[in-house]
């Protein structure tokens, strides 16, 4: 016999035997059975406002909390103009992005070094790169998480190796709480999903050393978040 | 007394005067507890959701055969390679053959509490292999040369100077002692382990049922680089870390932050289904998933006690553990510590062996309370120390209680017993806490109650 089949027959041996639910023993009783519904689990999930506003206003609130910045911008001629300000501050020798109309388009404006992941690179080149500029699949109000695939946004390695995540969102991409990324994820991806789908929720983080918070433990110490109206 | 006793014994009582240790940890335990506070109400219903979580874990753990097998198909089904151990060791010789297959030298670890379970680190380094281990916490007990102290932060016990001290001392980096350098030095020095290792070896904190996927928690961006960067991938994964569906971590994942690290959603939440695929920039060419079973079934096979591997590995219950915070995370001698550890170590490792830790509780039960999956942890204390007794009763034990008995059943006995230990109580007093006394085991570290000087059936005869 396999291991396999050693491990599922001592599996189904022991279930042969029920198992109360948890809380049989408690004044509140037994807990129902089955599994909950995402109706159920919106009921204790954080609450979220229904309107975009609010939901830009929450994950505006989100991305300060975890020290990530974030910044809506009515189009996107204006994007060129905050990533030359922001190229000219860090003093960005060499970019990173994916290949992207957009992220291009951006990339070819700000006139530097270039590294673009698709078809394959050099990842101790990557490594040197001051800033990695992706787009993303969504953007978790609830959360304040950036939702990035390795099939939509440059690989794996893109948005964490660089010290600097640079993502471009456009205000569709703002979807509400978690059991929304979810159901957004199964209807994009259903049969074919990216082999690595990521939430990023603010800049890398430690508190490993006496719970005293620093960021930029392994991945980027910055994060910055443009929504794009238009 | 069996070894692990006496370890026990000898740690729990050095740590517990240790006032300087216990104070780190105290501070510790504060700052996670104002955070997760502060986070519990941003939820609707915590409550709820801890019953939701419970509900979706006895599902999966109460159907493991269907979930599990979907799990490993769907994997498959993506190109990734599933393997199977019943045993650590099993697990180990996988882990040690892939290397072997890759010709790999330098191997990167993102946190895996699994492989300490089954000594990896020990077996790859005999076997001439570069281990380092990326999550900083890991890689300053690594260089410590110390197993973790705790689930979720391995190096809470540490102040910044001994971690300054220990760079110093084994990697050469001199840096002042603030953590924000030492984090950078361990940032600079790890960047280029990442891009020299041929493997990279994570854990799982989920295994998604329905599409086959591995989910990972982090905040570091550690298990991002070691998914990304070395050409071959291994997660080693426990048969119970299933969940049925993916919508399912929409809870789990802000359940597992709050409770962990009193975040609302950690950094990074990763779900991984495969190699890199047709079309994508990076990733590894080969995914390996090692699923262990290590007694696990046997727990399953308990149906009173099943319910603790329905456990996330949140920390929560060592976090609010009276007993944890005062013989510290190593005194258990345990990988997994704290209640959840006390419970499941002696079903895993030998009830004899580890029932000691079943009776280090004051049953208080804030474990219980505390738990976002709803273990019944202190009944399960209760219930390995009835196992034991069960199993191998104590003779001793066993003639004092015949013997309480007989007295406890007859009046006369019972007023002339406690009339000579009002008398045995005096002459005690002399040689309270000396060898010569009795009552010793007791009074070493705590005082004895004095017996009343007049029983109630003698204040009633008197005061009728």
């Amino acid at each position: 016999m396999s291991e396999r089949e050693n491990i599922f027959s001592r599996i189904r041996e022991a279930l042969k035997m029920p198992a109360h639910r948890s809380g049989y023993h408690t004044e509140q009783g037994e807990l129902p059975g089955g599994l909950p519904t995402l109706e159920e689990r919106r009921k204790v999930l954080p609450i979220v406002s229904a309107t975009e506003e609010g939901q830009i206003q929450m994950f505006a609130r989100n991305a300060a909390d975890l020290k990530a910045v974030f910044k809506v911008l009515p189009n996107a001629s204006l994007l060129t103009a905050e990533l030359k300000a922001l190229a000219f501050a860090e003093g960005w020798k060499r970019v990173a992005g994916q290949r992207t109309e957009m992220v291009e388009k951006q990339i070819s404006e700000l006139g530097l070094p270039a590294l673009f992941t698709e078809g394959g690179y050099d990842k101790a080149e990557l490594e040197k790169c001051d800033v990695g500029i992706t787009e993303c699949d969504a953007l978790v109000a609830q959360t304040g998480s950036v939702v990035v695939t390795s099939r939509t946004t440059g690989g794996r390695a893109l948005s964490v190796l660089p010290p600097h995540h640079v993502v471009v969102a456009r205000r569709d991409q703002l979807i509400p709480d978690l059991p929304a990324a979810y159901v957004l994820l199964q209807s994009r991806y259903a049969n074919s999903f990216p082999s690595m789908i990521s939430f990023v929720t603010g800049p890398s983080r430690t508190g490993d050393i006496e719970r005293i918070l620093v960021l930029g433990a392994h991945g980027p110490k910055k994060l910055t978040i443009y929504l794009i109206e238009s | 007394m069996s070894a692990p006793v006496a370890q026990f014994d000898e740690d729990a009582r050095r740590v517990a005067g240790d006032t300087r240790q216990r104070a780190i940890v105290q501070t510790a335990m504060h700052k996670y507890e104002v955070v997760r506070d502060f986070r519990k109400p941003w939820f609707q219903d915590w409550n709820g959701a801890r019953d939701q979580a419970s509900r979706t874990k006895f599902e999966a753990i109460n159907h493991l055969d269907r979930y599990l097998d979907q799990f490993a198909s769907k994997l498959e089904s993506r190109g990734t390679k599933v393997h199977w151990a019943s045993t650590g060791k099993q697990a180990v010789e996988i882990i040690l053959g892939i290397l072997k297959e890759k010709n790999a030298r330098t191997v990167i670890k993102s946190k895996a509490m699994t492989s300490e379970e089954i000594h990896l680190n020990d077996a790859m380094e005999k076997s001439g292999y570069t281990v380092v281990e990326s999550d900083l916490g890991e890689f300053i007990v690594q260089l410590r040369e110390e197993p973790p102290y705790h689930l979720v932060f391995p190096a809470m016990h540490l102040t910044r100077g001994q971690i300054q001290q220990t760079f110093e001392e084994k990697i050469g980096e001199k840096s002042s002692d603030s953590p924000e350098e030492l984090t950078m030095v361990a940032r600079r020095v790890l960047r280029q382990k990442y891009l020299d290792a041929d493997v990279g070896i994570t854990g799982a904190n989920f295994g998604i049922a329905e599409t086959g996927m591995i989910s990972i928690t982090e905040n570091e961006g550690n298990a991002r680089l070691t998914a990304a960067l070395p050409k071959t991938m291994i997660t080693l994964m426990g048969i119970e870390k299933i969940l049925p569906r993916m919508e399912d971590l929409g809870l789990f994942l802000p359940v597992l932050a709050v409770m962990g690290t009193g975040q609302a959603l950690t950094g990074y939440n990763t779900i991984y289904s495969g190699p890199r695929q047709a079309g994508e920039a990076d990733g590894p060419d080969e995914y390996n998933v090692v699923l262990l079973d290590n007694s696990r079934t046997l727990l399953l096979a308990d149906a009173e006690q099943r319910d603790s591997l329905h456990c996330i590995r949140c920390g929560a219950c060592l976090n609010v553990c009276p007993i944890f915070r005062n013989v510290g995370g190593h005194s258990y001698g345990t990988v997994y510590g704290g209640p959840v550890g006390s419970v499941i170590t002696p079903n895993l490792r030998g009830l004899q062996d580890w029932k000691h830790l079943s009776y280090a509780s004051s049953l208080c039960g804030a474990c219980t309370e505390t738990c976002p999956v709803r273990i019944d942890l202190h009944h399960h204390l209760l219930q390995n120390r009835r196992n034991s007794v069960q199993e191998k009763p104590d003779f001793f034990m066993a003639q004092a209680f015949r013997m309480f008995a007989v007295v406890a059943n007859s009046p006369g006995l019972w007023s002339m017993v406690t009339t000579m230990s009002r008398v045995g109580m005096k002459v005690r007093g002399w040689v309270n806490a000396t060898f010569l006394d009795p009552a010793r085991a007791w009074t070493k570290t705590r005082d004895l109650p004095p017996i009343a000087g007049q029983s109630f059936r003698e204040w009633w005869k008197e005061n009728r």
